[in-house]
């Protein structure tokens, strides 16, 4: 192993995984890329080693399969210096209102998998008495929306699980990151109709992560304005937000 | 299906429009009338499929680097701006950049375009070793100058219509730093401008700015700048070897009414360069390679400064024989109708690489217009100049000229067209452009 930073992705094959990975192995960081089709995976670690000249490791790994957790983390080679989340299932919202096992995977994909796998890297990265965790939460979380609450409720979820982690290990020298992204650019909101002013492209996050690690930041809004928006949002009285279509 | 454009913004059309997100969704998006597109970058229609367009820009990844050559292999996708940015601090850079290093390498590729030093190092196409393409037959083919070079020699400025670029393999310029060592000369009038890219023909870069508003005996008063990379000696004491690439500085939010570009604004705004030019004009200094080759990437959304109806780009080239007349007569009557905007470039090319590639041995000139009036009636006027010299207009620019331009300008049509066929019997492959000039209707 060599003696350099490393860090591990967790959900690496998607769009805002791949811009982390990026801005990462750009700052000279070793890479280490998780996901559920390790095939899938090797163009990126190819991208990355020709591009930044770094180690780039690949790992299986299921948000769903929480039974494997414990031992994904004992098979790495090394305990990374940082874990990113950004696991996430945006689902669909009118199939959840029915399907109990669809809500249920937004459910469990969004809140129970990561809070569960990044609450055992603190329990090492406590033990080591170092380490950043990154959760890539979502504004979503910030309130309950008619349009998307399985997948709000879900983030919010995890957006509490990080904040309240946040406190517990920064006393144990571990800094944990949340990040809320707004509209991003990706496959997951392909053929979304997003605000364009409101709207970032992958790679923008991908630093914004970089910089929020580097920075010890807590809570990330990738643009600036969507802290303003929701801040609008959470004000807004249970009456009034009830009848407002979005 | 979605309204689509060029930079130029005109002209807009319909096309459904896809982002594939593997080799294989290329494969299946191809349908009868597709062509594919990168970052969006040509002015005109030719990256928008007659029916379908694919968006290539989510291939990115870099396949491999070797540090000791410089040889890379990437997909199509990968933005110039990207290999930039991060193989340049590594001691490479693009061989050919253009003047925005904003589209991609396969945007790059389809239309082999050139930049400052065309005169001596040639085109994009002349760096890249092999291409991956998914032909409208449906076969992905490996092809370089050895195999299957007919395909090579076609897709190299063919304007995407030999089939879907997937990934390239090419070679990068080794350099010391990402400074370039510029001159600037100021030159009175055309003949004098002419002169000077004569002399500077030995010169890795070199290109002219000219106030194509001046008119009498200040017609084609231009800045011209020849450069050379700087290597690490020529840097100030503590300098970065590699310059930090700057976002835009500025950008244009909103389309700007017709009336912000009129005959006084542009007047004042070339007389100001101008005079701002030549002022630095005669030592050398070092400039950041960002605004020596990208000087219009500082301004973001410029395009948006000639207002909805967008602009047009007229570049044509004319070979060195007649070159001095018709340019002054070109130049001429663009300075008497008083609307060109800002500055017109005009630049020596050398010969070109691909079946269709736009370059040939002399002068292009570039100028922008925007959309209005008796503008295309105009640009007739123009073009017939430009055939009789036996010259011809860029297919990356060009969203106007009429087929019998395009066919008096380009002679090889007849070749490109046979080996197009032999890649695509079905036709499958078509864009707005290849609409306009090329079908047999």
């Amino acid at each position: 192993m060599t003696s350099r930073k490393s860090v591990l992705v967790l959900g690496g094959s998607s769009d805002i995984g791949r811009a982390a990975a990026r801005a990462f192995a750009k700052a000279g960081y070793d890479v280490a890329l998780a996901g559920r089709d390790v095939a899938a995976l090797e163009p990126d670690a190819a991208d990355l080693r020709a591009r930044y000249d770094v180690e780039v490791g690949l790992h299986k790994f299921d948000v769903l399969d929480t039974a494997s957790f414990e031992s994904f983390i004992g098979a790495l080679p090394a305990l990374p210096e940082i874990v990113i989340s950004i696991v996430g299932l945006l689902g669909v919202q009118a199939d959840a209102e029915s399907d109990l096992a669809h809500a249920t995977a937004i459910m469990r994909s969004n809140y129970e998998g990561p809070a569960l796998i990044l609450g055992l890297f603190a329990e090492r990265f406590l033990a080591r008495g170092s380490g950043t965790i990154v959760g890539v939460s979502s504004v979503a979380g910030d309130r309950g929306r008619a349009s998307n609450y399985v997948y709000g409720s879900a983030k919010a979820g995890f957006s509490a699980f990080l904040s309240g982690l946040r406190a517990r290990a920064s006393r144990g020298g571990v800094h944990v990151v949340t990040v809320k992204p707004g509209f991003v650019r990706t496959r997951m909101t392909e053929g979304m109709k997003l605000i364009g002013p409101l709207t970032v492209e992958a790679p923008v996050v991908g630093d914004a992560i970089l910089r929020a690690v580097e920075n010890k930041t807590d809570v990330v809004y990738v643009s600036g304005k969507w802290r303003l928006v929701m801040l609008i949002i959470k004000t807004l009285p249970e009456a009034v937000f009830k009848k407002l279509k979005f | 299906m979605t309204l689509v454009s060029g930079w130029g913004r005109f002209p807009v059309v319909d096309s459904d429009v896809l982002r594939p997100r593997s080799f294989a969704a290329v494969g299946e998006a191809v349908s009868a009338g597709t062509v594919a597109r990168g970052n969006g970058r040509a002015y005109g229609d030719a990256a928008i499929g007659a029916t379908r367009t694919l968006t290539m820009t989510g291939f990115d990844r870099v396949r491999s680097f070797d540090p000791a050559t410089g040889r890379i292999r990437l997909e199509a996708g990968v933005l110039l701006s990207d290999l930039i940015d991060t193989f340049g601090p590594r001691g490479f850079l693009p061989f050919v950049v253009p003047g925005t290093r904003f589209v991609s390498v396969g945007g790059a590729i389809a239309a082999d375009v050139h930049g400052k030093n065309h005169h001596c190092e040639g085109g994009f196409g002349r760096y890249v070793d092999s291409l991956l393409l998914r032909t409208g037959q449906g076969e992905v083919i490996e092809a370089s100058r050895d195999e299957n070079s007919d395909a090579f020699f076609a897709t190299v400025g063919g304007m995407g219509l030999t089939g879907i670029i997937l990934e390239a393999t090419m070679r990068l310029r080794p350099v010391e730093t990402g400074w370039i060592r510029e001159r600037v000369i100021s030159a009175s009038d055309l003949d004098a401008a002419m002169r000077a890219l004569e002399a500077g023909d030995a010169a890795t870069y070199s290109v002219a700015w000219i106030d194509c508003v001046a008119r009498g005996r200040d017609l084609g008063r231009s800045l011209i700048y020849l450069g050379e990379h700087a290597d690490r000696g020529e840097l100030a004491e503590g300098a970065d070897a590699f310059p930090v690439g700057q976002g835009s500085r500025l950008s244009v939010p909103v389309d700007l009414p017709s009336i912000a570009l009129n005959r006084t604004s542009v007047r004042a705004f070339n007389e100001l360069y101008y005079r701002m030019g030549a002022r630095r004009a005669g030592g050398s200094h070092v400039v950041s390679l960002y605004p020596y080759f990208f000087p219009l990437d500082s301004v973001g959304g410029w395009n948006r400064i000639y207002g909805k109806r967008g602009f047009l780009q007229h570049q044509c080239v004319i070979p060195q024989a007649g070159a001095r007349a018709v340019l002054g007569e070109i130049l001429d009557r663009v300075a008497r109708r008083g609307d060109a905007s800002f500055l017109a470039v005009l630049k020596k090319l050398g010969q070109g690489d691909g079946i269709l590639s736009f370059p040939l041995p002399g002068y292009t000139l570039a100028l922008d217009f925007p959309v209005k009036g008796d503008i295309l009636n105009f640009l007739d006027e123009i073009d017939r100049l430009v055939v009789a010299a036996g010259g011809r207009l860029y297919l990356a620019k060009d969203a106007r000229q009429s087929r019998a331009t395009f066919e008096a300008g380009y002679p090889a049509l007849r070749r490109f067209n046979a080996i197009r066929k032999s890649l695509d019997p079905a036709g499958n492959i078509r864009s707005k452009l290849s609409q306009r000039l090329f079908d047999e209707v």
